[in-house]
């Protein structure tokens, strides 16, 4: 198996958002999950980001009410 | 007679059409509203964004080539109604002051900085602590007060999920280009965030990050 390569913090922090939004080749992401499973302010900081994202997608929902649905569906119906 | 039969078969093409299309809107249209909610900030003009854009995807549905790109598709047509919408009511996009490339200044700011205290002991998390303080309307707000350019990218990356390279569709640009967006709105809402903690009462005054930061246990960082 490939030996994965040791990165520091900057390095790690760099792409931090890019492996917590699952958008890191798996390279770069061996060596992320690698520095953080042994830095622990790292491993803090991603703890951190990703509960800060959670979050974010929460507060994004929204229910449609039913005035909204109604008046798309009146809206096709006319098509 | 066969002009009938052709129009009988059109017809029916046409209500399979649009059934199909119907069941796909409906499915999305929660997502839809939270994206125009976060847009254009009030339920009503939402409301009238999400109608605008299912008109113009029924106009133009034939321009899907994939039906597996639906949701992009629409998405791109609720950003794009949304920033011509902007423009006609003469409301300037926040954007010239913003430049595409972030300053180091803003996509280094760092909410974690800010709240980490490496000192202390592992049962003790202020920084998670304070997320938890956080209500829903604060996060509402802070996304609110993002400069639209960066608002749209982290409305479609953070609350819908959207892949860089499918918000590089959705919004024709580079996907470098949707990167340094959402580190810059990213950087931005972190430090909104923070002002509006700070005016709550949220936090206690604090030192400033770079103290903070020169500070920090050298054996903590690697």
């Amino acid at each position: 198996m490939k030996k994965t390569k040791t990165i520091g913090c900057e390095e790690a922090l760099k792409h931090l958002l890019a492996y917590l939004d699952q958008e890191l080749g798996s390279a770069k992401r061996r060596e992320l999950e690698q520095h953080i499973e042994i830095c622990r302010s790292c491993f803090s900081r991603a703890e951190f980001e990703k509960l800060l994202k959670t979050q974010l997608r929460e507060a994004g929902r929204e229910m449609v009410g039913a005035s909204l649905e109604k008046r798309i569906k009146t809206l096709l119906g006319r098509f | 007679m066969m002009p009938l039969q052709l129009n009988q078969e059109e017809t029916v093409t046409q209500a399979d059409d649009r059934s199909s299309f119907e069941e796909k809107v409906i499915g999305l249209l929660d997502q839809l509203f939270g994206a125009a909610m976060r847009l254009v900030k009030n339920r009503e003009d939402a409301e009238d964004l999400v109608a605008e854009t299912v008109t113009k995807a029924w106009t133009s549905r034939r321009s899907l080539k994939d039906p597996e790109n639906f949701r992009p598709w629409i998405f791109r047509i609720l950003t794009n109604t949304f920033i011509s919408d902007c423009r006609k009511r003469a409301v300037r996009p926040q954007t010239e002051t913003f430049t595409e490339n972030p300053s180091d200044a803003e996509t280094a700011f760092s909410l974690f900085e800010e709240l980490h205290q490496p000192f202390l002991l592992w049962w003790s998390n202020p920084e998670k602590e304070f997320l938890n303080k956080l209500l829903r309307e604060d996060l509402e707000k802070a996304v609110d007060a993002l400069p639209q350019l960066f608002r749209i990218v982290v409305v479609l990356s953070d609350l819908e999920g959207f892949s860089y390279h499918e918000m590089a569709g959705i919004l024709k640009v580079p996907v470098g280009t949707v990167r340094s967006r959402l580190a810059r709105g990213r950087g931005l809402l972190q430090k909104a965030l923070w002002r509006h903690a700070k005016e709550a009462g949220l936090i206690k005054e604090s030192k400033k990050s770079s103290e903070r930061f020169y500070e920090k246990d050298k054996n903590d960082r690697l």
